[in-house]
């Protein structure tokens, strides 16, 4: 059984390695039909088609995008680059056709310092949050230690510790009659 | 008086009810609504040739060469079309009744082939004023066109007015283009029934 299940185990495995080797080549061979003269021309294209957004299908970028017009957006990136411009320049160049919208990274300005520092500032007003609220625990806690008096919700008083301790000590064969639970205790504890 | 404690067992609903709202909100948008950034903005330049129809001669000679120019004097529609865009097809009749009214429109013949684009129009009517043929699609590059059927409205000095992506219908040319037609002077439009609106 453990051997049949190993085997399988291993069968499974080399079938998927397989297949998820076959569609990354696949992948790769959609995006490197598309040759750059310089290494590192090819390097930059393929970060800019991952950050640009494809605008007919909109939850894909350019490089994951079949579309024609990926296609012709990929070919103008690639001449582009291919005559030295700069990532700046392509980008003004597609925004300037397609809008802000094509920008999966959107730039910092009017308009979008909310979609940048919001996450920063839901960040800092949670931790503040937090540390507010831990604050007032640790203090609670201190309080009720020196003064014994009773915090809501929290440790117990001197009171209701001896109520407890009389309630455990008790003897299992003595009757529930006799130890009178504290109202608004369960039975069932 | 609620006191705090109270008050505060109600932010969860406050949320709620928040971002319902929003998510409410978001339902009635058509994520496919892109304004166009060249809206106010001059036509884009450009030097292509125009489709001969009907072809005259024999032969595919090369066809005479049109630019932006085309753009000035007159509010045009620019319709941008393709005979491999089915919502084409669907518009088709509804540019024929406009070119009908008296509405100026030249087509940008998106990706295409000239011989099925003449076919096209030899058989479903020509709307057109001109054609202007973008093999290659760089002008519709330019324009930020992302697919066919797309239809700007372009005032007399060339600026792009208004830009409508999908199928330009009577619904569409009443709501969205007809008062910017008019306010930007277009040509006289004949209404349904004869009447003739100024």
């Amino acid at each position: 059984m453990i051997n049949f299940t190993g085997r399988f185990k291993a069968i499974f495995l080399i079938t998927m390695a397989l297949s998820l080797g076959l569609t990354a080549s696949a992948t790769f061979a959609l995006i490197e039909t598309d040759q750059l003269s310089r290494p590192e021309l090819s390097a930059r294209y393929r970060q800019l088609i991952d950050e640009y957004r494809c605008p007919k299908c909109q939850n894909q970028n350019l490089a994951g995008s079949d579309s024609p017009i990926s296609a012709d957006l990929r070919r103008e990136i690639r001449r582009m680059l291919e005559e030295g411009d700069s990532n700046e320049a392509i980008s003004d160049y597609l925004v300037a056709r397609y809008g802000d919208f094509i920008l999966y990274r959107p730039r910092l300005q009017q308009g979008t310092y909310l979609l940048w520092w919001g996450p920063a500032l839901l960040l800092i007003t949670g931790l503040l949050v937090a540390g507010l609220f831990i604050k007032r625990q640790v203090t609670r806690a201190g309080e009720s230690d020196l003064s014994g008096k009773q915090a809501p919700g929290d440790a117990l008083s001197v009171k209701e510790q001896q109520k407890l301790d009389q309630l455990l000590n008790a003897s299992p064969a003595s009757e529930p009659s006799e130890t009178t639970p504290p109202p608004g205790d369960k039975p069932s504890l | 008086m609620f006191r705090l404690t109270q008050i505060k067992l109600f932010i969860p609903l406050l949320i709620f009810i928040v971002l319902a709202s929003m998510l409410y909100w978001g339902l009635g948008r058509d994520p496919n609504a892109m304004p166009s950034v060249l809206v106010d903005k001059p036509v884009p330049l450009f030097n292509l040739p125009s489709l001969d129809i009907p072809l005259e001669s024999a032969v595919d000679e090369p066809e005479p060469l049109v630019n932006q120019s085309v753009f000035k004097g007159q509010v045009t529609l620019l319709n941008v079309w393709a005979t491999w865009c089915p919502s084409c097809r669907i518009e088709h009749p509804f540019l024929l009744e406009l070119a009908e009214r008296g509405v100026p429109i030249i087509g940008l013949d998106y990706k295409d082939e000239n011989a099925k684009a003449r076919l096209w129009l030899e058989e479903y009517g020509n709307p057109y004023q001109l054609v202007i043929v973008d093999q290659q699609g760089k002008l519709g590059l330019d324009l930020g066109v992302f697919g066919a059927p797309e239809t700007y409205l372009i005032d007399s000095e060339g600026l792009i007015r208004h830009k409508h992506v999908g199928v330009v219908d009577e619904r569409v040319w009443q709501s969205d283009f007809l008062a910017l037609y008019n306010s930007f002077g277009g040509a006289t439009v004949s209404v349904k029934g004869g009447e003739v609106r100024p």
